[in-house]
């Protein structure tokens, strides 16, 4: 607890730029990685961060040191190279693109690798500490970094700030873009820079391999919980710098521990949690609406068969048994049980010794969906043509849903009948 | 049969269209009057939607260029308004309707500029021509298919242009959003503007045009739909694939030649 405090309180100036640092390259990856995922272009960013890695590497060579404004200038030449190749690629040869991101992302990536062993093994003194490019390494922000890394995360920032407009646009419509004479190929050159961009800002404190993840993660956990293309930018910076602190305090707990996996796995931490948890669109909202209706299913065909007995024995109130129930429909036990007991608890059916019978509201619900299924079994002989004897599949599933309006809508375009297309009553 | 107008909105000349150096679209030559609803009529891969797509420049034409107002597209755009096919986008994108119809103002506002109140209030009205101004806040995926080109529609009206190139507004939409759309047009018509609409429903045809350009690869006729759309003309548009004219742009493909010398 103390440690949490202390880190907290940014009293100690390390923690302070460390904790600054991977705020800003979160919340600026999230930002751009937002509208790469709207432009359907989420590979292109596993490529390019990839792709940064020769880069890093030539210019330790060529500097000698690992002086980090020559480190990002390269990763900024070889970051633009993959995207350069993957479009020459798409364009002018057979290979599709999903092809051409997988060969440039592995080519690049392999090139760097060998690099980077050459490089370990050649005995420079100046070169440990090279191979935290891979993984990140937060703790080894410095002051004069962040000042560069402060720079890169505002200038994007700012810039997807002002072509929000325009990205939006081009993500949605690219022709109906270009036809009101935006300047489309340029604002893809942009938003491809902007991606090199992120990626290089957050070499240093999330490592090559996985900024990618920085980018989208975030977005499409955001994705989850909201329909509103600035919120859902919002959102994705929120869940971005959040990230981005906790790999700061983790690594600050545990100076061992690399960073960018630590800020990759919280940020995967929400997305699953949005996945599960998200009002309307996530897995549990959707199971659970999945139940209900079953359940509602399972109940509306209890009462149906009550009544269904009922017909049979002209007398809706009486008491039926269990084996009477099942034998009358093609229903198992396991099944009707439970909802037995649901309609005993909302008084739609009254229980005596093991023998079940409906109440006066039960017989008018039961009678409601009988009413509704037959309504819908008439209404797709006369008005849609299907045979009667096809036509009771359809309406096991319409007599569930159909609104008191659509009812209404349904017997004024059947004026009103009496029976069914078997010859059977339509109560009313 | 081509009958040109003396003092057109529209100039089509010479057009050759190539996609991978196959012609799909062979030195279509037309002229459209001010004021008219034409239609672009054709069988299935007749080049209708890409004749638009050329027009509005999203497409670079072989040979052949386009004139409207008698001047090349760039500097009359604000005047031009283009309305994709439905199914061209992603319907489920983070957008309200207000939000799509306000990019119909994008163009006036240019690059950088946000679009401001009086932007919002022409958006809503457009809404309210085409009957959505109760589904302004509304998410673009719970609209139907009709209101989704009822959108669309908002969206190019909000540009106030005086031509409107739309590509398919009667695909896969309600008999009612048709009708409202027709009148819409009509309306539109009879406000002076000119309306180029891809259709491919020969029976609606002669009622909705008063234009018409039968196209099948190449231009089978173009004019006023009393003289043009004829039993004759259709017969030559559809009936009859043109076997020798594709055999031809696959060997163009093939050999990978230049459909003009130069």
């Amino acid at each position: 607890m103390d440690q949490l405090f202390d880190f907290l309180s940014l009293s100690d100036p390390n923690v302070r730029y460390v904790v600054l640092g991977n705020i800003l390259l979160a919340t600026s990856a999230a930002m751009v990685g937002s509208f790469i995922l709207l432009q359907k272009k989420a590979l292109v960013g596993d490529a390019v961060s990839h792709a940064v890695l020769p880069g890093i590497c030539a210019a330790f060579l060529f500097s000698g040191s690992k002086n980090t404004g020559a480190m990002l200038a390269g990763a900024f030449v070889t970051g633009w190279l993959a995207l350069a190749a993957i479009d020459y690629i798409t364009a002018r040869s057979k290979i599709k693109k999903d092809a051409a991101i997988g060969l440039v992302l592995s080519v690049f990536f392999g090139a760097g690798m060998v690099m980077m062993t050459a490089i370990q093994q050649s005995g420079n003194a100046a070169q440990s500490g090279l191979d935290h490019f891979l993984f990140g390494k937060a703790a080894t922000l410095v002051g004069t970094d962040l000042l560069v890394f402060g720079l890169l995360a505002a200038t994007l920032l700012v810039v997807v700030g002002l072509f929000f407009k325009a990205f939006t646009l081009v993500a949605f419509d690219r022709p109906y873009a270009e036809s009101l004479g935006y300047p489309v190929r340029k604002l893809d050159l942009l938003l491809t820079s902007l991606t090199v961009l992120a990626v290089v800002t957050g070499i240093t404190a999330v490592g090559v391999v996985l900024m990618a993840a920085m980018l989208i993660t975030p977005a499409a956990a955001a994705r989850y919980w909201t329909d509103n293309i600035r919120r859902m930018v919002g959102i994705a910076v929120a869940f971005g710098g959040f990230a981005g602190l906790a790999g700061a305090y983790i690594s600050f707990s545990a100076p061992s521990m690399p960073t960018g996996p630590w800020m990759v796995v919280v940020s995967s931490v929400i997305a699953f949690a949005s996945f599960f948890l998200a009002p309307r669109k996530g897995i549990v909202a959707k199971g659970y609406t999945q139940r209900k209706n079953r359940r509602i299913i399972a109940e509306e065909n209890t009462l149906k068969l009550f009544y269904h007995l009922g017909e049979q024995h002209d007398r809706f109130d009486g008491l039926r048994s269990l084996p009477e129930l099942t034998q009358a429909r093609d229903m198992d036990e396991t099944q009707l049980r439970p909802a037995l007991r649901r309609l005993v608890g909302k008084h739609l059916l009254a229980c005596q010794a093991d023998r079940w019978r409906l109440t006066d509201e039960g017989i008018r619900r039961a009678k409601r969906v009988v009413r509704l299924h037959r309504l819908w079994e008439l209404y797709l002989t006369q008005h849609m043509n299907i045979a009667a004897d096809h036509v009771h599949d359809d309406a096991e599933t319409i007599e569930h849903i159909l609104t008191p309006e659509l009812e209404r809508e349904l017997e004024h375009q059947l004026g009103y009948p009496d029976r069914d297309p078997h010859n059977t009553e339509i109560p009313k | 049969m081509i009958i040109h107008t003396p003092d057109p909105v529209l100039e089509v000349h010479d057009l050759t269209v190539s996609y991978a150096r196959k012609p799909v679209l062979w030195g279509i030559d037309f002229t459209l009057p001010a004021g008219c609803i034409a239609g672009i009529i054709g069988p299935n891969g007749a080049g209708k939607s890409t004749l638009l797509k050329a027009i509005m420049g999203l497409i670079p034409p072989s040979s052949g260029h386009v004139k409207l107002f008698d001047r090349p597209l760039a500097e009359v755009r604000p005047r031009v308004s283009y309305v994709p096919q439905r199914e061209s986008v992603d319907w489920d994108f983070p957008v309200s309707v207000l939000d799509v119809v306000l990019m119909g103002r994008y163009g006036k506002v240019g690059l950088l500029r946000n679009t401001g109140a009086k932007d919002r209030a022409i958006a809503m009205d457009c809404l309210d021509h085409v009957g959505m101004s109760a589904f302004a806040k509304r998410q673009i995926s719970q609209l139907s298919g009709g209101q989704q080109q009822r959108v669309f529609l908002a969206r190019a009206l909000a540009q106030e242009a005086d031509v409107y190139l739309m590509d398919e507004p009667f695909a896969g939409v309600d008999a009612a959003t048709e009708q409202a759309i027709v009148t819409l047009l009509r309306n539109m018509a009879a406000a002076g503007k000119t309306i180029v609409v891809v259709h491919h429903d020969l029976q609606s045809a002669q009622t909705y045009f008063d234009w018409i350009v039968l196209l099948n690869m190449h231009l089978v006729a173009a004019g006023p739909t009393a003289q043009v759309f004829t039993n004759a003309l259709i017969q030559q548009a559809y009936g009859g694939r043109l076997s020798l004219l594709s055999k031809v742009g696959d060997v163009l493909e093939k050999r990978e030649f230049p459909s003009r010398e130069r």
